[in-house]
């Protein structure tokens, strides 16, 4: 057949629409099933001994009392798992500790009994004696020449001789002459700015159900981002074939960057192998803020030159990130996207990786961008309002376009910068008047987006309705947009797919639900699926019409003769080819396996209008718009959900949100009590403009839209919260003690 | 030859050039070429990077066809959440 | 250990169970009786993700005994619709996209439902303070303020 991906801007027919999810009734009535909703005949019940110490040494470990308590089953320590591969070693050294422990929270030992309160009892039983050693939590600490060391041996040769082994790697970003370009500024604004450590705040913690026979074979559901790493990485901490390995994801109740690896699942795996029963393992809340992965804490310095008229002359900036207990801060993702927005002729960034006694870093929602967002986009806030400029008019100045040499080295395709800052400033937001104690904040945001490892299988049953399996969690929607590109692709009604999440039995290698690519990299992925299912319901259409397969041409759910020489044959639906298939040649499918490319970066600006009480310094958010590039629209429903759960996340790491320390390096507010998300009563509306640019890298123009949200608003709201105060806030969270204080020191 | 743009910190391992050339028509010849002729960035190499080429970011796509007026960056591993 | 006996009603069924002494209403529903609509998030009635009503009232289970509910009746996420008719917040649910992940949809579904038994008319900012004890990480609670405010309205017309 002859397929046409190319000209005239294509008119779609589903996508763009909003139809219902395909799994929404199951998730109004109870139904989906989540990680701890599994359960096994003869399960028992896996506990983790965790670390009391921020940094200690193990001495011994006596589990002998435990095993000996009725109905404990098995009992696992890091001795069992024997030497790990060196690319799972980290993570098995997170999983369960060898030597020392680095971190509150870290796991030591683990039990499997036949009931939750038995298991309790065995942890009891373990004796650990550790050799209590001094710790550090603080990133600008930990680089300081006389910090306690965490590691030995893991410095990079990027770092300079003579610092803390604490200090892992450098890495410097940019173009130009720094200080030639601050020569021309009329300004040179110098600030610190810092963060602090936030957890994703996933509602639903990590869980797993595990099966492990003798024979290397062994089951595992799971709720995580991405059971094909999963699978990969269990295989390689307990010496299993990959192929013997089947995992199968539950649903799962959000995970934001931060199910992209694995905590309590080889764990599981081992306490089944040893127990020869299924063992099921949930977290508690208060383990999974201890000991799962949030983000960095950061202090950042700024250097910006501006002229009095807006233009940036120079941007630098120097991010300190710690990320936990090893390397691997997302601190180079920080000084690569911070000044991303921009087009400048002269900036550099310099990133340091660091690692402190907490708990390792995971992904977190355009890990590492946010952070450097709100210094860099606090500081060229200040600089604007400083001159009496408008801060957008200042940002559309200086905004990077199409052929800008970005700061992180390559040069744009078409981008949507530029339309989300006009947008903003053609929106009645911008103009709408503000009482006393209020104040406006911008901020722009930018995210580079991925592809990676996808496999689609896309088969037409014989009543010639479809099914699509892929390979990633649904996390918020995408089986609606892989149902709806299916549809659109094939020319028939939505309700005429299915779309389900297959096991790593039924795929190829699936790359991990990150780096907002599953619309775009699955969705690509089913498009090509469903045009090479396309292309052979063309060739046995041709081949029941006794005409030349390039003669078919598929349109709205038909082979059709193409042009006059074909020959005149009524169309053939898919309901017909598919009704004759077994007649014409076997079942009728579709797949596409690739390393999908282009995924597009996406920007977005943000709008915050805050209130800030002056007697207490606490903020509420009044008003808050999103404007966002997302390519092309999927399901637009899903797309403004992105946009506004990103905003709120942002929103609670600007006002409320903060891992705190004590002296003793004890984790102080493990539970959703004290670590304070926004709530429904701390939220206005967020309201949503979706830009369309289109991705050329993606058939149907599509950019992943689900981390660019997050990246604008600490900023935005610190830039609002600012002016109402007006004095500058330059730490997260801007808690109302934080703020206060900072009005009294300004006024 | 391919020209590639080195990051900062990097082309301080590279003998201090922001830009060097290598002899490449793929990307894996381009990853060994720089590897061969720049033994500095052997350790970054082997932790990881990724290629932006003529601004579309790739990871280990070897056989990625790269001509000598594309535009080659080299990046820190990309990583999402 | 001896267990404790408890006869409840809980979605309009008669129903009895053995419980530990210390075991939450949610471990009894989602252990013992297989009712795992109800969502443990944080054990701590933080999170709202385990609400379910008990002779009317609106509770976290996680903070209520297995065996203080002698007598007494509950109502679940698997209660809430009849059959297959889904309660008209459900459906507002699924046709606003008032959920992404949807592991807190059901027990803001049975909160917003306690709501709207009391308060068949409700401001927006009786809904968000109604609901600022069931966290939802993915939306922004934009579209379920949104999807209640919109049922309700249905809902009286309708009435």
């Amino acid at each position: 057949m002859a397929l046409d991906d190319s000209k005239k801007p294509r008119v779609f027919k589903v996508v763009g629409t909003r139809p219902d999810r395909p799994d929404g009734i199951d998730k109004v009535t109870g139904r989906a099933r989540f990680g701890a909703d599994m359960v096994a005949p003869g399960m028992l019940t896996g506990r983790i001994l965790r670390s009391p110490h921020a940094h200690a040494r193990i001495k011994r470990i006596d589990t002998s009392k435990a095993e000996a308590l009725a109905g404990v089953k098995a009992v696992v320590t890091r001795a069992d798992f024997g030497t790990v591969p060196d690319h799972v070693a980290v993570i098995m050294e997170n999983c369960m500790a060898g030597e020392k422990a680095l971190y509150d929270g870290h796991a030591i030992a683990a039990v499997a009994a036949i009931s939750p309160a038995v298991a309790r009892q065995a942890l009891r039983l373990i004796e650990v004696d550790y050799e209590v050693l001094p710790h550090v939590t603080d990133v600008d600490e930990a680089m300081k020449p006389d910090a306690p060391v965490l590691h030995e041996g893991r410095q990079e040769e990027t770092v300079p001789p003579g610092m803390s082994q604490n200090v892992i790697a450098r890495a410097e970003f940019g173009h130009g002459d720094i200080e030639a370009g601050l020569a021309k500024a009329d300004r040179v604004l110098e600030r610190t700015y810092r963060t602090a450590a936030t957890h994703q705040g996933y509602i639903e913690p990590h869980a797993c159900l595990a099966t492990m026979g003798a024979d290397g074979q062994g089951d595992l559901w799971v709720c995580t981002q991405g059971h094909y790493m999963v699978r990969n990485t269990c295989a390689a901490i307990l010496g299993l074939e990959q192929g013997q390995l089947r995992v199968t994801a539950s649903e799962i109740g959000g995970g934001f960057g931060g199910k992209t690896t694995v905590f309590l699942e080889p764990v599981a795996l081992m306490l089944a192998r040893k127990s020869g029963r299924p063992v099921k393992m949930v977290m508690s809340r208060s383990e999974v803020l201890r000991a799962t992965g949030p983000t960095a804490s950061t202090s950042i310095d700024v250097k910006i030159g501006m002229t009095k008229e807006g233009r940036i002359t120079a941007g630098f900036a120097e991010l300190r990130y710690q990320g936990g207990a090893w390397p691997g801060s997302p601190v180079n993702m920080g000084a690569m996207s911070g000044f991303a927005p921009y087009d400048l002729e002269n900036v550099k960034t310099v990133g340091w990786d660091v690692v402190t006694n907490r708990p390792k870093a995971a992904a977190y929602r355009a890990p590492g961008a946010p952070m450097a967002a709100f210094a860099i986009e606090s500081a060229i806030d200040e600089l604007a309002r400083g001159f009496g400029l408008d801060p957008l008019a200042v940002r559309l100045m200086n905004a990077a376009d199409k052929g800008t040499k970005s700061s992180y080295g390559p040069t744009y395709p078409a981008i949507g910068l530029k339309a989300t800052l006009e947008a903003a400033k053609a929106h009645p937001h911008w103009t709408a008047p503000l009482g006393k104690h209020q104040g406006r904040g911008v901020a722009c945001g930018f995210w580079f987006n991925f592809g990676g490892d996808t496999c689609v299988s896309l088969n037409i049953t014989p009543d010639g309705t479809v099914t699509v399996s892929e390979g990633n969690p649904d996390i918020g929607g995408s089986r609606a947009s892989m149902t709806m590109m299916a549809a659109e692709e094939l020319g028939i009604p939505y309700d005429q797919v299915r779309t389900v999440i297959a096991d790593t039995g039924s795929l190829g290698q699936n790359e991990v639900t990150h780096g907002s690519r599953v619309t775009f990299a699955v969705g690509l992925a089913t498009i090509e699926a469903a045009r090479s299912a396309k292309r052979e319901m063309c060739r046995r259409a041709a081949k029941i019409w006794g005409i030349d397969e390039e003669a078919v041409d598929w349109e709205d759910g038909a082979a059709r003769p193409a042009g006059p020489n074909a020959g005149k044959f009524p169309p053939m639906t898919i309901k017909e080819i598919a009704a004759v298939a077994s007649k014409t040649g076997g079942p009728i499918a579709g797949h596409h396996e690739v390393t999908a490319q282009g995924a597009g970066v996406s920007f977005a600006t943000h709008m915050a209008d805050v209130e800030v009480d002056p007697e207490t310094g606490a903020t509420k958010i009044l008003r808050y718009t999103v404007f966002q590039d997302a390519g092309k629209a999927v399901h637009p429903s899903y797309v403004e959900g992105q946009f506004q759960g990103g905003a709120a996340q942002g929103i609670g790491w600007a006002l409320n949100e903060e891992y705190i320390y004590g002296e003793d390096g004890i984790l102080q507010n493990a539970g959703f009590l004290d670590y304070r998300i926004p709530v429904a009563s701390d939220l206005p509306m967020i309201d949503t403009v979706i830009l369309e640019i289109p991705n050329p890298g993606h058939p149907y123009g599509v950019r992943g839209v689900g981390e660019t949200s997050i990246v604008p608003p600490l900023a935005a709201v610190a830039n609002a919260v600012s002016a109402a105060a007006g004095v500058r806030m330059v730490q997260l969270p801007m808690s109302p003690p934080r703020v206060l204080a900072a009005i009294q020191a300004g006024g | 030859m391919v020209k590639v743009l080195l990051w900062g910190s990097l082309a301080d391992l590279a003998g201090g050039a922001r830009e060097v050339a290598v002899e490449a028509t793929t990307l894996r010849e381009l990853l060994d070429g720089l590897a061969r002729d720049h033994p500095g960035l052997r350790p970054e190499l082997s932790r990881g990077v990724s290629v932006s080429i003529d601004g579309r970011i790739y990871n280990d796509s070897w056989f990625t066809p790269i001509t000598p007026d594309s535009e080659v960056v080299l990046l820190k591993r990309l990583q999402g959440g | 250990m001896s267990r404790i006996h408890v006869t409840t009603k809980i979605n309009g069924d008669a129903t009895e169970f053995l419980c530990e002494a210390e075991a939450t209403l949610l471990d009894v529903l989602r252990d013992e009786l297989g009712l795992t609509g109800t969502k443990e998030g944080c054990g701590t009635g933080d999170c709202g993700a385990c609400s379910v009503t008990v002779d009317g009232r609106l509770v976290c289970s996680c903070l209520m005994l297995g065996a203080e509910a002698e007598g007494c009746e509950i109502t679940t996420i698997e209660g809430m619709a009849a059959g297959d008719q889904l309660h008209p917040l459900q459906k507002k649910f699924i046709e606003m996209a008032a959920l992404q992940c949807g592991i807190c949809t059901p027990g803001i579904l049975v909160a917003a439902k306690s709501l709207l038994e009391r308060n068949p008319d409700p401001s927006e900012e009786e809904v968000r303070y109604w609901l600022a004890g069931n966290l939802c990480r993915c939306t922004g609670y934009d579209k379920i303020i949104r999807a209640v405010l919109d049922t309700a309205a249905d809902m009286r017309r309708a009435s």
